[in-house]
């Protein structure tokens, strides 16, 4: 009883919070000041998918459609046909990216490394319409983010 | 018979029967690749392996027969390691481009490399490459896949009876290949991508457009020719990817001819897929109301015998009979199916039915076949007599046009007056005469012609003078063409009492007709002021001169019934809807018959089906042939005499006999790599 009264009348706990706060306020910030600092990210994030080339510019993707199977949110819709060299080409690869849940089945799935999730996260919309990827724009985010995602492969190789 | 055991349990098979069949009575699957049901046996895959007691070695059981008393283990380690061994010898030239083969996903080597091959490969020399060899407008070859097993060899060389494939070279060489490249000739050529049981032979028109996982398939009928062939339709969203067939012993087995596989890219092209309205001497866009109400102001008041009906060639029952019911409404038995003015009698069922029944061909020791071209107007029929011959003791006599029909026959003749010697039992009418079961096969394009009746009168009687008409064997057979026009046979859509046919209602002879998918004709016979109403599918020669166009449904797109040329009913169901406004075409006639109040008595296709199964006795059971034998011999009436023109071939070209084969772009190249002049289309 008279420890408790002691303690209350020498604000006790109040001091040993501040004595704490005050500990942080010497050590170093966890928190970051994004979109002007940035977090690490790992090879594995799963972040805007693209579809990669080869060094001499033919796209990866044969059209095996292994990706739109595996896909668990039914977000990729591919159709293909014999493009003039006879070769199996895509004429349509569009990934929904409001229903996909960046499970990165399709990266695994895919047999040439075609279709590959990027460390881009930043890829918000204004509108849903934006969000319906077609092939040009997942080659276009494929010759954008190549080095990275080449480097991202690479680092993730020994795993695989 | 012999009683071997098969991993401790006992099979009795008969003797001769392979080491295989007796694994497979067991309920034992050997894995296979060169091994066929229905072709001779190779032996040379070595996948088959199984250890028998007592053989030093495993033996290849689809090769090895079983003898009494025989033990066969199908799953020891040996055998295993066997089976292991053959696979890693067979994957070590077969290129690993399943991601890109159109046979992933239903390939037998894909799957049994599941179960007998490696995770990597051991082999690190260089690989083979093979190159591709053109066979054809429909199939597509990558020979690097090829695995030697022939299949395809012995497919073309006994099943299709046109050897032209064949293998060159000897061991890691040996190419599968026509030596001089040309395109296969057989119109059963679509069966070598099912038979192939790797990537080397797949579908041109198919190829990279889709994935057997992503294909609904429905149940189907072929209705392009009169086979009746079961089918299955692969469809994704509202398209048809491919036509496979499937097995039906007593019809197809499970083969198939191209123009019904090959020609859907048919059902996208020139459809119909909205009513138009002729308006001013031109056809316009309308709504269906308005159709209606322009057929029906048409149709007010005219006498039932002004008004005339026509049935096409690829048409359902149910809408056949829907058509009899509202003409019947309207007064009139102007009705007709017979577009090619066959002279067929439809009072009685086996004057026009293929009565020994296909599977009945395996029994026939004679066959007499009269102005028909089997080999085009029904190749999978062709193939099953061509079973029969391989067999051997089969005589088969002909009298037309002399064409390849596969196997040997006797040319005894080009004309009637053959037909009048054979009546007289002259020449092959002995051999006939001393086979147990002797056939008779009158094609429909014999008795397309003024003397037509004649022609069938001289058959049958030719049938009942040689004692092919037993009452156990009924060997009077009507070959038709498409698989629309026996079913109208059978529900008799011919003109009825006082009913005009189809040539006494051309040039003018009625106000009104209604053509139910009738492309068959040339429509400038039509009389320039009979208002016509096209309903069908296509929009073909008939379309361009209808004052009215109902656009129905094709027959993958409607649960509809359709009788083959043995009187066999068989239901198609329905695998895509119609395109754009069109419907199926009984309901349609139903919506049309309670706008002007004549209402047909039937809600639903359930209802339908209960008054077709009344109407005609070969639907009330499905996929069934009216009993075989004939007791009663009166021959088809006949007032006209034999002529002298010979007979010719009933369909000029092979691959646009059809108006869907008219819309199809495969069909079209086929028919100019295969000769015979494509005749334009009059919609185009």
């Amino acid at each position: 009883m008279l420890d408790r009264v002691a303690r209350a009348m020498l604000l006790q706990e109040l001091v040993s919070g501040m004595g704490l706060t005050l500990k942080y306020f010497f050590k170093p910030k966890v928190t970051l000041n994004y979109p002007y600092e940035r977090g690490n990210l790992s090879p594995r994030f799963k972040g805007e998918h693209a579809l990669r080339r080869y060094p001499n510019g033919e796209e990866r993707c044969i059209a095996c459609k292994l990706c739109e199977a595996v896909c668990p949110a039914q977000a990729i819709t591919i159709e293909a046909e014999p493009r003039e060299d006879g070769s199996r080409r895509t004429t349509r690869y569009d990934i929904d990216m409001t229903k996909c849940i960046y499970c990165g089945l399709c990266e695994e799935a895919c047999p040439v490394d075609a279709i590959v999730e990027g460390p881009n996260l930043e890829f918000a919309a204004e509108t849903r319409e934006e969000l319906i990827y077609h092939k040009e724009k997942l080659l276009d985010n494929g010759d954008r983010w190549e080095p990275m995602l080449a480097e991202r492969l690479r680092l993730d190789a020994p795993y695989r | 018979m012999a009683k071997v055991t098969v991993d401790g349990i006992e099979v009795e098979v008969p003797n001769g029967a392979t080491v295989l069949q007796a694994c497979e009575a067991a309920g034992k699957e050997i894995p296979r690749f060169c091994y066929h049901e229905r072709l001779s046996i190779a032996g040379n895959c070595r996948m088959c392996l199984v250890e028998v007691e007592r053989a030093p070695k495993p033996v290849a059981s689809c090769a090895y027969p079983v003898a009494d008393g025989m033990k066969v283990f199908t799953d020891t380690p040996v055998v295993r390691n066997a089976r292991r061994g053959v696979m890693e010898f067979l994957l070590i030239n077969h290129p690993l481009d399943c991601p890109i083969c159109d046979q992933g996903g239903e390939c037998d080597l894909q799957d049994q490399a599941m179960g007998y091959g490696m995770d990597h490969s051991r082999y690190r020399e260089e690989k083979r490459v093979v190159k591709d060899k053109y066979v054809g407008p429909l199939i597509k070859t990558i020979m690097t896949r090829c695995i030697q097993c022939t299949r395809c060899v012995r497919f073309a060389a006994e099943v299709a009876g046109t050897p032209e494939l064949g293998g060159t070279n000897r061991g890691e060489n040996m190419e599968i290949g026509t030596y001089v490249e040309k395109a296969l000739t057989s119109e059963l050529s679509g069966n070598l991508i099912d038979i192939c049981p790797v990537g080397a032979l797949t579908s041109r028109p198919y190829a990279f457009v889709s994935r057997p996982w992503e294909l609904r398939k429905t149940d189907s009928i072929d209705v392009q020719d009169a086979v009746g062939t079961a089918i299955r339709v692969d469809s994704r969203g509202p398209e048809v990817m491919r036509i496979l067939p499937r097995v039906n012993e007593a019809v197809n087995e499970e083969w198939m001819a191209d123009r019904g596989r090959f020609s859907f890219d048919g059902l996208k092209r020139k459809r119909l897929d909205r009513p138009w309205v002729r308006r001013d001497g031109k056809l316009a866009p309308a709504t269906w109301a308005e159709a209606f109400a322009a057929i029906a102001k048409k149709l007010e008041g005219l006498p039932g015998d002004r008004i005339g009906a026509i049935a096409g060639d690829l048409v359902d029952a149910e809408s056949v009979l829907a058509l009899k019911d509202l003409m019947a409404a309207y007064g009139s038995a102007n009705l007709d199916c017979r577009q090619d003015g066959a002279a067929i009698d439809a009072s009685r069922g086996d004057w026009f039915r293929f009565n020994s029944g296909i599977a009945g061909i395996d029994e026939a020791d004679a066959l007499l076949i009269i102005g028909s071209d089997v080999r085009r107007e029904a190749p999978v029929l062709n193939a099953r007599i061509r079973k029969r011959w391989s067999l051997g003791k089969l005589k088969v006599g002909v009298v037309g046009p002399k064409t390849d029909f596969t196997y040997p026959v006797k040319v005894l003749g080009e004309g009637p007056e053959t037909l009048t010697a054979l009546l007289a039992g002259q020449g092959f009418a002995e051999v006939l005469k001393d086979a147990q079961r002797p056939m008779v096969i009158l094609g429909r394009g014999a008795i397309a012609r003024p003397d037509g009746a004649a022609v069938l009168a001289t058959a049958w009687q030719i049938a009942e003078a040689v004692g092919a008409l037993k009452p156990d064997w009924h060997g009077f057979n009507m070959l038709h063409h498409f698989g629309g026009q026996v079913g109208a046979l059978e529900l008799g859509f011919v003109p009825g009492q006082g009913g005009k046919a189809l040539g006494a209602m051309m040039g003018g002879n009625i106000d009104a007709l209604w053509l139910l998918g009738a492309d068959g004709f040339d429509p400038a016979r039509i009389g320039a002021e009979t208002f016509v109403i096209y309903q069908g599918h296509h929009g073909d020669r008939a379309a361009a001169r209808a004052d009215v166009i109902l656009p129905g449904a094709a027959y993958t797109e409607k649960d509809a019934t359709y009788v083959n040329t043995e009187g066999r009913a068989q239901q198609a169901f329905l695998a895509i809807h119609p395109p754009g406004e069109a419907r199926e075409d009984w309901r349609i006639l139903r919506a049309y018959s309670e706008g002007v109040g004549k209402t047909l008595p039937y809600d639903s296709l359930a209802q339908l089906r209960a008054r077709l199964a009344q109407a005609a006795p070969c639907f009330a059971t499905l996929d069934a042939i009216p009993a075989s034998g004939c007791t009663d011999m009166t021959a088809p009436a006949s007032n006209v005499a034999l002529g002298s023109a010979p007979f010719v071939a009933a369909l000029p070209s092979y691959h646009l006999a059809d108006t869907i084969a008219r819309a199809s772009e495969v069909m079209a190249e086929c028919a100019s790599i295969y000769g015979g002049a494509a005749p334009r289309l009059a919609a185009e």
